[in-house]
């Protein structure tokens, strides 16, 4: 898998997860995903970057398209350096919320996706990899 | 004020305030075009070189230190100032730039050295930035503004039919904007006495788990003031995604098109749709 260059996008403000999916979007389309994917890349970004936002206390996003020789497709990486995520299992319990959210976002954007990778360590961080490709 | 250091020789010649100032004014309100008057310049530009006087006097040259806190203030005044004025960012950054050449003649007049010019031009060159970054901050947040003024705008509450209400809703929908919908919604409800309330989602282009949560609340709110509400404008794209984050709507009664949510309300209402037989008149 190639990557091409990739862009760099904060997520400090209410706004920039606005500018996130709009982003995503755009990619999303450069990429050739379906009108059902994009919307499935779009959503989980937008879960992502608002929990980097609001439990990462801000962060980024580095997002590029990407390569496998027969599919294309779009990989997006949020990281933040906040709390950390203590008890991924938990985390990842649907339904499950520190906050007062619904609890599905880590959980459904996992289902939305094809590839979804999570690495989180208390006092360090959280960076989560998500990549759709086209079918 | 330590004149000995070697750098510092470009601090002193600013005491000379009268002739730099004037020269400063003249400059910028010459690069500006008359679209400031120089009397406001005179005062803009002379508290600015106060500040600035004042903090060097108090010894070093970082921007960042507490003596700094003044200038900084000013110069974020005039920078934001400017960008809601409609001052391009040149002009902005260019205003404080001006100040190198309206000092340099003091500086000439009293010999100060190639090194000293050099580090009193990076200072400038600091103040310049700090000026342009306080604009783009600044427009960033005009567009921020403007674009929360759209969303007032719009999300009318419509009146479909006697006792039916409609908001479609355009964009995305943050808690603010949410907020602002479910208010106007509710306070439609009430004075029109409608029982029946339609939330249009057609113009949305992503439901989350947060846009959710906001319209279950809205509905939840709709329904404790003795409303029926439905949602309409899934689109298949939105309600496989939705489905795919394991959010369920519940009780709550969703249609594919606003067309079939009318329908619905004016059904639950007791009308009845009949199309006339062909060749019968109206009348
Ligand atoms: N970037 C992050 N940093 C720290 N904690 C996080 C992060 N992302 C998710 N979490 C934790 O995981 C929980 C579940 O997240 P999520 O599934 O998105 O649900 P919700 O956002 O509704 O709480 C959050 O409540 C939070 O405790
Ligand atoms: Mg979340």
């Amino acid at each position: 898998m190639t990557g091409m260059d990739s862009q760099r996008h904060p997520i400090v403000t209410e706004s920039d997860v606005v500018r996130v999916r709009q982003v995503v979007r755009t990619l999303a389309v450069a990429a050739k995903l379906s009108l059902v994917d994009q919307t499935k890349m779009v959503t989980a970004a937008s879960e992502l970057a608002r929990n980097t936002l609001v439990y990462g206390g801000g962060g980024e996003m580095m997002i590029d398209l990407v390569d496998s020789g027969r599919r294309r497709g779009v990989r997006a990486v949020f990281i933040d350096t906040g709390p950390g995520i203590p008890d991924l299992d938990l985390a990842l319990t649907e339904g499950w919320t520190s906050g007062s959210g619904l609890g599905l976002g880590l959980t459904g954007s996992r289902r939305l996706v094809d590839e979804f990778a999570i690495d989180s360590s208390p006092g360090v961080g959280t960076t989560v990899r998500v990549v759709k490709w086209s079918r | 004020m330590d004149v000995g250091d070697v750098g510092d020789g470009w601090i002193e010649p600013l005491s000379e305030r009268d002739e730099v100032l004037t020269r400063w004014v003249e400059r910028v309100a010459g690069d500006l075009r008359a679209r400031l008057s120089v009397p406001e310049l005179q005062r803009e530009l002379g508290e600015i070189y106060t500040a600035l006087t004042v903090a060097l006097t108090a010894g070093g040259t970082d921007l960042r230190a507490e003596q700094f806190g003044e200038l900084r203030a000013l110069l974020a005044d005039l920078s934001s100032g400017r960008a809601r004025q409609g001052f391009t960012p040149r002009e902005t950054a260019g205003t404080v730039f001006a100040l190198k050449e309206a000092a340099t003649a003091v500086m000439e007049k009293r010999n100060v050295g190639y090194r000293d010019y050099v580090r009193f031009s990076e200072f400038i060159d600091e103040l310049g930035l700090f000026t342009f970054e306080t604009y783009v901050r600044t427009r960033d947040q005009v567009i921020v503004e403007q674009s929360n003024q759209l969303l007032e705008l719009s999300t009318p509450v419509i009146k479909l039919w006697e006792g039916v209400l409609a908001v479609p809703l355009v964009g995305t929908l943050d808690s603010a904007r949410t907020q602002m919908v479910m208010e106007s919604l509710l306070e439609a409800l009430v004075s029109t006495g409608s029982r029946h309330a339609i939330i249009d989602i057609t113009g949305v282009g992503a439901v989350d788990t947060q846009v959710a949560q906001h319209l279950l609340k809205t509905v939840m709110a709709a329904q404790l003031m003795g409303a029926d509400c439905i949602i309409s404008g899934i689109r298949p794209q939105i309600a496989q995604t939705v489905v795919s984050l394991g959010i369920e709507f519940g009780e709550i009664v969703t249609k594919a098109t606003l067309a079939e949510a009318l329908a619905l309300a004016l059904r639950r209402d007791g009308f009845r749709f009949v199309r006339r037989a062909a060749g019968a008149e109206i009348r």
